[in-house]
């Protein structure tokens, strides 16, 4: 617990207190919200434009289940003609199912999940929980923020152009050679390629931002070891970020001259390799995976914590796992390419060192059990949030060690077993732990309380819709049901209608999250500094809610009896 | 037994009797020309409901009609489901435990423990352990995969196009057949499932290990058959080269398993096992030479041994 200096009450209003902002400066409507150099309204930022480009990304993953209830094609024609194309034309028509499959997974990976978890909740609270006054880099801060924007805006036009055979980038997220250079004719691939470039460099100029905040600028006492496990986690996904989010720029640049500028890197034809792409691409796209998952994991601690009334058990063993998960998650990247040709001690290898990453996070999920233990748990939602984060993971962390093993991958690669996986250890992983910190942090940014009962509510009811969208969709995998397939043989028909209710219901939960935001800005009761109680250690229960504009200008002193 | 070879066991005794009568059929067509080989014909057979082709409603792998795939499917069904059902059940466990003995009131004050050394080292060492179960297995048919084909076996190259596959036997002459596949109601009439059939089937002898290359012409596509245990990328400029072996005749259907473009979900693979003499007669009717048992030395040497 951090200690505030003794003579923190005396001084004047310019210093981090429970007053409100009349005495907070903040710069106009324009400067404040397109040229901020402030933490959090920047975070704010990321968060409003995550849900608004979730809503999208979830809109386009409606529109395939409903595609999917049933056998034979029903309604990618309509969308074809939506994009610009001609739905009469069935080449063009099917193309567009791998348009919306491409670009259910860009929105989802590069514009929902890593913007809510790292632009959102690290920029508002790892400089608070550090307790420093803002980011190193606060106007840098904001480029990342406007870069990702526009990296969104870029892959909003790709649909509409020509892109192979029809409107729109076909390729799946992962971008595949030669489907992708000569496979694609058009610009629709450019403009997606443009927007990782941008909101790439967004995220690598943030990794820096993140670092350097977090070595340089941590309050007096505030060691290492006193960190709170989501600054950790944080500061692992910007290593990740650094190191892996380059060579993807790599990749993609070698896309973009095989495309436009007659260079064969991809090419046979010319002396290229496919597979180089997949290395080059795969390289990224595990740690990737790594960057999207830890920072839930630091969230899912401080929660844990705070509602068990407990310090996190085995502190070092946490942070130094994540580390190791970060480590390891660099040197396994081939098991996406199991069927590629691998010889076979490679294969056995990537085998082997896949399965080594089970430790460190079977290490994690024990260690958030035994915080529990002993504890005196209130299961306020953010609580229930977190619990059904460690049961959902779980489910799908097992089903990466059974696809982990290259053997058995044989059989299941690009097929719905590794869909179920990986949506598992997403939507059911990180979307939990962004709901559970969305409700532990929501009334300290807004200054409003939420309703807790329509949280409650939305989490049974979203348990119940992504649990019925995705466990059969290991029995279709199991049965031989290949992904980014728009049409499927009648056998899969049963478990593929289940599916689909399942979105039906998860949707329903969205509503009721959306009714709860409104609700909490129109009629939601001021939030207290600390509303949760004495389980609430860290800095940011410190501070009003919403915290004044400019909080630490002095900074805190962190005790020697303090410990995360 | 386990669940799932109960469950095993329990459908295939439903099936064992349309096994019966296409194994009395097949053995007739095999008894006959023992006399007169050279009247042996290739028909194509019909496809068998449950075996080479998914299930309605079914939970588990498809059967498996190969050593590879019988190995794989019993480490699956043995040893990786056993161990992933157990630690989730403990983490469920342990969840409702917690909640149940650690809610507020059952106790209101909490404790200040956050260190044990030997519970953290037990679930370290525990886990390193379990893995290591894992991987024995798990290492050991990984090598069996990668056995590579015997000198004399027959040799048949998969090449993937947008949006048909090609399978070119070159040891026998050389010759390609395309297949594509079959619109539904035609599919439909002769008795086969709809977006699996396919007009011209990779026929392949049954019982004998078979050199499988695959390459692609355009894009990367993949060979894939659930109910062998096979799956191979088909990539343009290489040469993928892996064993099949198909245990017993029958007709297998697969579909391609890698995004190749619009028509991904339209391009799939039908193998269909039949006795040597069928084989041979396969051969012939499509203008191939029989026999081409000589190894074929140009094709060993020119498959880049990516196995």
């Amino acid at each position: 617990m951090a200690t505030i200096p003794a003579d923190h009450e005396s001084f004047d209003a310019h210093h981090d207190h429970a007053h409100d902002h009349d005495h907070d400066h903040k710069p106009s409507f324009f400067a404040r919200w397109f040229m901020s150099t402030n933490h959090k309204d920047i975070g704010t930022l990321y968060l409003i434009f995550a849900i608004f480009a979730g809503v999208i990304g979830g809109a386009v993953s409606g529109i395939m289940r409903a595609e999917l209830a049933h056998p034979g094609i029903q309604y990618l024609a309509f969308w074809t003609n939506f994009v610009g194309g001609d739905g009469a034309d069935l080449n063009q028509t099917l193309h567009m199912w791998n348009v919306l499959i491409t670009a259910h997974g860009l929105i989802m990976v590069f514009f929902m999940v890593m913007p809510a978890l790292i632009g959102g909740f690290g920029n508002w609270f790892v400089p608070i929980m550090i307790g420093a006054p803002d980011m190193a880099f606060p106007r840098m801060n904001n480029i990342s923020f406007w870069l990702t924007f526009a990296g969104f805006c870029s892959l909003m036009i790709s649909p509409f152009v020509p892109g192979g055979t029809g409107h729109g980038a076909g390729t799946g997220w992962t971008v595949y050679a030669p489907l992708s250079t000569s496979g694609s004719v058009g610009p629709a691939v450019d403009f997606a390629i443009f927007s990782l470039h941008l909101s790439g460099a967004g995220s690598i100029l943030g990794a820096v931002n993140f670092i350097t905040t977090i070595f340089n600028m941590r309050a007096p006492g505030m060691t290492l070891h006193k960190m709170p496990l989501f600054v950790w986690s944080v500061l692992v996904t910007a290593f990740l970020l650094l190191l892996a989010l380059p060579v993807l720029a790599a990749a993609i640049t070698m896309l973009i001259t095989d495309r436009n500028f007659g260079t064969t890197f991809f090419d046979p034809a010319g002396g290229g390799d496919p597979i180089l792409y997949q290395h080059l691409f795969w390289f990224f796209g595990h740690p990737e995976v790594y960057i999207m998952i830890l920072p839930g994991f630091g969230i899912v601690s401080q929660i844990i914590s705070t509602f068990s009334k407990k310090p996190v058990f085995g502190y070092l063993g946490m942070a130094y796992a994540m580390v190791a998960i970060g480590l390891v998650g660099f040197i396994v990247w081939a098991h996406h390419m199991y069927t590629t040709g691998l010889d076979v001690n490679t294969k056995m290898y990537f085998t082997a060192a896949t399965m080594v990453i089970a430790v460190p996070t079977g290490i994690k999920i024990f260690s958030w059990i035994a915080t529990m233990w002993g504890g005196s748990i209130e299961f306020k939602s953010p609580m229930v949030w977190a619990i059904g984060f460690i049961f959902l993971f779980t489910v799908g962390g097992v089903t990466g060690v059974v696809l982990a093993n290259g053997g058995i991958d044989d059989n299941l690669q690009d097929g719905y077993y590794v869909v179920a996986h990986f949506h598992y250890v997403l939507s059911l992983g990180a979307v939990t732990s962004l709901f559970a910190g969305f409700f532990y942090w929501f009334p300290k940014m807004s200054g409003r309380m939420h309703s807790e009962f329509l949280s409650h509510l939305q989490f049974w009811v979203f348990f119940v819709g992504v649990n019925l969208i995705f466990f059969p969709m290991h029995f279709l995998g199991l049965q031989g049901m290949p992904r980014r397939y728009p049409d499927y043989a009648p056998a899969y028909e049963y478990w593929n209608h289940i599916a689909t209710i399942g979105y039906m219901v998860m949707a329903v939960s969205i509503v009721i999250f959306v009714i709860n935001i409104a609700y909490a800005l129109l009629a939601g009761k001021k939030a207290a500094p600390n509303y949760w109680g004495e389980g609430a250690t860290t800095l940011e229960w410190t501070l009003s809610s919403p915290p004044p504009f400019h909080q630490f200008e002095t900074l805190p002193v962190i005790g020697d009896d303090s410990h995360h | 037994m386990s669940p799932f070879e109960f469950v095993r066991r329990a459908g295939t005794a439903f099936r064992t009797a349309g096994h019966i009568m296409a194994g009395m059929a097949a053995t007739a067509a095999i008894a006959a020309p023992a006399l007169a080989q050279a009247a042996a014909t290739y028909v194509p057979a019909k496809p068998v409901e449950g075996k080479g082709q998914p299930i309605s409603g079914a939970y588990t792998f498809q059967d498996q009609y190969s050593p590879i795939g019988q190995e794989a499917l019993k480490m699956h069904d043995y040893v990786l489901i056993p161990v992933i059902t157990a630690i989730v059940l403990l983490v469920l466990i342990l969840l409702i435990v917690v909640v149940a003995k650690f809610n507020r009131r059952a106790n209101p004050v909490a404790s200040k423990t956050s260190h044990n050394t030997v519970i953290e080292v037990i679930w370290t060492l525990v886990p390193v352990l379990i893995l290591v179960v894992i991987a024995v297995p798990s290492i050991r048919l990984l090598a069996h995969q990668y056995e590579p084909a015997p000198k004399g076996a027959l040799t048949v190259k998969v090449t993937g196009y947008q949006w048909y596959w090609g399978y070119t036997y070159p040891d026998n002459g050389g010759f390609e057949v395309i297949s594509n596949m079959l619109p539904p109601a035609e599919a439909i009439k002769r008795g086969e499932p709809p977006q699996l059939a396919a007009d011209n089937r990779m026929v392949v002898p049954a019982g004998v290990p078979i050199r499988l290359q695959t390459t692609g012409s355009d894009v990367i596509h993949s060979f894939a058959v659930p109910s062998l245990w096979f799956k191979l990328d088909a990539v343009p400029g290489r040469i993928n080269e892996k064993v099949l072996m198909v245990n017993k005749p029958g007709v297998y259907y697969g579909q391609c398993s890698e995004l190749c473009g619009a028509r991904h979900g339209y391009m799939p693979i039908v193998v269909e096992a039949v006795t040597k003499p069928q084989f041979d007669a396969w051969i012939k009717s499509q203008g191939g030479t029989v026999g081409g048992a000589a190894p074929a030395a140009a094709s060993a040497a020119a498959a880049a041994p990516a196995a």
